[in-house]
């Protein structure tokens, strides 16, 4: 996918991961990986993007011995995935409008 | 690879980041391995499906602003005393010239680098030029029953096409090829405010 497209996404998708329970690293790399590839040290500077942007929460949590930090959705972040449905109305408008030229031109 | 020589190297490389940055990025890192771990795959494994070391510094490098960078390394350690104020003040007519000067050749070099890129393309543009134009002299000369000439011009007009193909593809590897530069260029320039603390 175009490197300027898939930047665009990757905050979306990274929200939608933590939207209906909270999150951690590999897990979601784990859970976007069938959609978008994505590498830690991207992951790193969308999460804190996101967190400075009050879009996520953090919290350090114990499991199984040690502490792993977990990724809440906060009320920004949810208002961004909605805008974003909207978003994908116009995208989608354009997709129809490129594909409409490339038939007529097939 | 073990997972604490990886995250030293880390630590290591990223030493011209704010401190707190490094750790919260060694923690996550450090976090990634043993998430991977605790899946069945071994620590080795769990590393090298993080990536090579060096591939990961360069990946932060690239995506931290180079004020950032440049913003960490001037912030001094301690509180400077009052000659080295005082030092910096009588200094500025030498150190500030200076410095705008090397910004000046930077910029000029890159200038320079870009105008051969700039003339290699017009040099494409003027042999395409040179068919069209070539293409209707030839017409011209036909039409005025002067063969040989049209003939001559048409043998030009297809001189120019195959040194244009030709140049074509050697302007696009060219203007590849610096804009690569470009880009390892930044990556050097951001290298010289990162990691010297380790050496």
């Amino acid at each position: 996918m175009d490197i300027q497209l898939k930047r665009g996404l990757l905050d979306v998708c990274v929200l939608a991961s933590i939207k209906s329970k909270d999150s951690y690293g590999y897990q979601i790399i784990k859970d976007l990986k069938p959609y978008i590839e994505l590498s830690e040290s991207t992951l790193y500077t969308i999460l804190k993007r996101l967190e400075t942007a009050n879009m996520l929460t953090v919290r350090t949590a114990e499991h199984d011995g040690r502490l792993r930090k977990y990724y809440h959705i906060t009320g920004a972040g949810l208002k961004r995935l909605e805008d974003f449905k909207g978003e994908w109305g116009e995208i989608m408008s354009i997709y129809r409008f490129v594909i409409r030229e490339e038939d007529e031109n097939e | 690879m073990n997972k604490q020589e990886f995250l030293a190297q880390l630590r290591c490389g990223l030493s011209g980041l704010p401190q707190d940055d490094i750790e919260e990025r060694v923690i996550f890192y450090g976090e990634m391995i043993d998430d991977r771990m605790e899946e069945g795959v071994s620590e080795a494994e769990a590393v090298s499906a993080i990536g090579n070391v060096s591939d990961v510094i360069s990946q932060i490098l690239a995506e931290t602003p180079l004020t950032r960078l440049v913003k960490e390394k001037i912030k001094p350690r301690r509180v400077p005393r009052p000659w080295e104020i005082l030092l910096i003040i009588l200094g500025f007519p030498v150190w500030f010239p200076l410095l705008i000067a090397a910004f000046a050749v930077v910029l000029a070099i890159y200038i320079v680098v870009w105008s051969v890129i700039v003339s290699l393309w017009a040099a494409e543009a003027s042999l395409w030029a040179g068919v069209l134009c070539g293409i209707v002299s030839a017409a011209v000369f036909a039409v005025r029953r002067n063969g040989l000439t049209a003939v001559l011009m048409l043998s030009i007009v297809l001189c120019c096409a195959g040194l244009s193909v030709f140049l074509f593809f050697g302007c696009k590897a060219a203007t590849k090829g610096i804009l690569r530069l470009t880009k390892k260029a930044g990556l050097w320039v951001k290298s010289l405010f990162v990691g010297k603390e380790a050496a």
